[in-house]
């Protein structure tokens, strides 16, 4: 039966929606009451049917629409997919393994036939059967990285590893929650965290340096990340802050509901065969309040986790200028009863 | 078990002579599928069913990365180690069923740079192998400079010569051929890296002369898998699970520690990963470091130990594990 793709877009008029079976299957970021950071890495295996771990590369309802979206945001500014000349090995590997994965998830979409190095690759969402020779980038339209990321929702970095750290040397980074690879480009792991506020003090990215530098091949792991986006917007990135900044003074008592975004980054990290080096996955989902708050649940809970936000944490993520309307607006559904534990919804 | 890497199942398919040291294992996947892709460096983790012991030993992949129908690895026998290479060399048969781990790559190319300069010696020439495989088939810049003992224990060299030419330079000891190292390290172009591979000696020497003249040390790469020496008998106490434990001596304390039931993190098991790191809680005697992975300090503290490859003498020692 397949998947059946939504028309829809994140930016101008705003269709984007997600279905009841969408809703769903929302990776809700709590799994309790509280929201504080913690090293919280898991083996990326395959989860329950119906979750967006289903398959270890999800594709959604909203895949051809959010491919239109990087298409416009490429157009507009190239930088966004940036690779150095020392990265296209690691390229040819990202385009092996998304290529892999979704066509072993969804093999009604996508098609992968290989005879040595001579491979042909169909999408039938985007209508592409394109025959190529795997290695040789002059047999492809654009470099394998910027090719099969056109291709592929979430954002992608892929790190190259050497003296013992990682370094930011490629990307496709278009659906970002404000921050610019074209600032972090060649970059190593510390530099690139400097701006978040309180994880240094706790050692938190001497620990997650440790554990990524000893990812292996055969052994993903994941982690989630959220924050909040005003209007259903994937490019919030610091080139077009004047675009979506002022959206956040927008917010009132009567559109929290449809304004208002939960944002979550599903952020796994690959070993990579012949390159050595590691990708990481940046997946974005988008549920607005009035979607989020079908789940009883989930409203309780996030209602209590935005109003007991320490305050560092709200303004890293930006909630500051919106956070009274809304912790106002979800204060009425949150009844004081308790919450189940895990992240599900009842 | 969270330990060490995915395992593959697999199946000895060959097992060739090559000189009068040196045997060539293949394996393949015993449900006939390809292998996992590697980058040139990798190595995998063989685990020996011996008797009632189990041996996990490194050795670098030294096939083609482009290759995944067949793992290899060549064997140098040692006659006086701990028994791993002998039963390799005396019990692996075609049609053996073994399990090795995923590739992991602690050797790895830096693909940034502008040429890439190889120095090996003796058996330290298989990462190599697949290094130059993997950098030939994209056309990568790189020499070779192969040190062995003869003509005879040239490990390779015929094949190397035969793929690459003149960027094969061959030294036999017999024939006191020497490299003129600083001569070598001294006239590269900018943007070179330089890769070390085989006895400790070599590795040090070469890492010292690369540092007098100016050498980054990011631009310094090698490799040196410790191989675990036997040594006397020693008791441990492992104070989190609650266990005492002998290690014996042809016994690393990593594999007196798993015998145990007690499953350490590892990678490598030769004292370059860090991963299987083991705090100290109390001791009475002295340690036998071996590893290449604790600073100095760390040595002297007494606060830690590798023990893939370290040991101990003395009246007490005991582990956080």
């Amino acid at each position: 039966m397949g998947i059946t793709f939504r028309k829809e877009t994140f930016r101008d008029d705003f269709t984007f929606r997600n279905s009841p079976e969408h809703i769903r299957r929302f990776p809700f970021p709590f799994h309790e009451d509280a929201y504080m950071y913690a090293v919280n890495i898991e083996p990326h295996v395959v989860g329950p049917k119906g979750s967006v771990l289903e398959n270890l590369i999800d594709v959604d309802e909203h895949y051809v629409a959010e491919m239109q979206d990087r298409a416009l945001v490429l157009a507009e500014d190239p930088l966004r997919c940036q690779s150095l000349p020392h990265m296209t090995l690691a390229g040819w590997d990202l385009l092996e393994l998304l290529m892999e994965q979704q066509a072993l998830g969804y093999p009604e979409h996508f098609t992968l036939t290989r005879d040595g190095d001579r491979w042909r690759w169909i999408n039938r969402p985007l209508g592409i059967d394109d025959t190529f020779t795997f290695g040789d980038t002059s047999t492809l339209p654009y470099g394998p990285m910027e090719y099969i990321t056109r291709q592929s929702q979430g954002d992608f970095c892929i790190l190259d590893q050497r003296d013992g750290n990682l370094w930011m040397d490629a990307g496709m980074v278009t659906t970002q929650a404000d921050w610019s690879l074209d600032f972090d480009i060649g970059m190593n792991f510390f530099e690139w965290h400097a701006p978040v506020p309180l994880a240094h003090e706790k050692g938190i990215f001497t620990r997650a340096l440790k554990f990524l530098t000893n990812i292996q091949q055969g052994k993903p792991a994941r982690r989630l990340n959220w924050t909040m986006t005003i209007n259903p917007r994937l490019d919030t990135s610091p080139e077009n802050y004047h675009k979506w900044g002022p959206d956040r003074t927008t917010v009132t008592p009567e559109n929290v509901g449809d304004k208002v975004h939960l944002r979550v980054e599903l952020q796994s990290f690959w070993r990579l065969p012949r390159s050595n080096g590691i990708v990481f996955p940046i997946r974005c989902y988008l549920i607005k309040m009035d979607e989020l708050v079908t789940q009883p649940k989930w409203a309780r809970r996030l209602h209590r986790v935005i109003r007991d936000l320490p305050e560092e944490l709200a303004t890293y993520k930006g909630l500051t200028r919106y956070r009274p309307t809304l912790v106002e607006w979800l204060s009425k559904l949150d009844d004081g009863s308790p919450t189940s534990p895990g992240f599900g919804p009842d | 078990m969270s330990t060490g890497t995915t395992k593959l199942d697999v199946v000895v398919s060959d097992v060739v002579p090559v000189n009068e040291l040196v045997t060539r294992f293949h394996f393949r996947r015993r449900d006939g599928e390809l292998l996992p892709t590697f980058s040139g460096g990798a190595h995998v983790v063989v685990e020996m069913r011996d008797g009632d012991r189990t041996r996990l030993n490194p050795y670098s992949l030294m096939g083609s990365p482009l290759d995944t129908r067949e793992y290899t690895i060549s064997v140098r026998r040692d006659d006086v180690g701990r028994g791993g290479s002998l039963f390799m060399h005396r019990s692996v048969k075609p049609g053996l069923e073994m399990v090795i781990s995923y590739p992991v790559n602690l050797f790895s190319l830096d693909l940034r740079a502008k040429k890439h300069l190889m120095l090996a010696g003796g058996i330290g020439i298989t990462p190599f192998m697949a290094q130059t495989a993997q950098l030939a088939g994209e056309g990568g810049n790189f020499e070779l400079h192969y040190t062995c003992r003869t003509a005879s224990l040239a490990t390779y060299a015929d094949v190397l010569r035969e793929r690459y030419d003149r960027r094969i330079r061959l030294y036999h000891d017999d024939r006191d051929e020497r490299i003129d190292l600083d001569r070598l390290l001294s006239t590269q172009p900018l943007g070179t890296h330089l890769y070390v591979c085989g006895p400790a000696g070599m590795i040090n020497w070469v890492r010292d002369r690369a540092t007098a003249l100016g050498w980054p040390s990011e631009a310094v790469h090698f490799e040196h898998f410790a191989a675990p020496q036997p040594g006397l008998p020693f008791d441990v106490t492992l104070a989190v699970s609650g266990k005492t434990i002998r290690v014996g001596e042809q016994q690393s304390l990593l594999e007196a520690i798993e015998a145990a039931g007690v499953d350490p993190p590892y990678l490598c098991r030769g004292g370059v990963c860090g991963q299987c790191e083991t705090n100290v809680i109390s001791y009475d005697g002295k340690f036998i470091h071996n590893d290449h992975w604790l600073s100095e300090e760390d040595h002297r503290s007494g606060c830690k130990i590798m023990p893939c490859v370290s040991r101990f003498e003395g009246r007490s020692l005991v582990l956080e594990r």
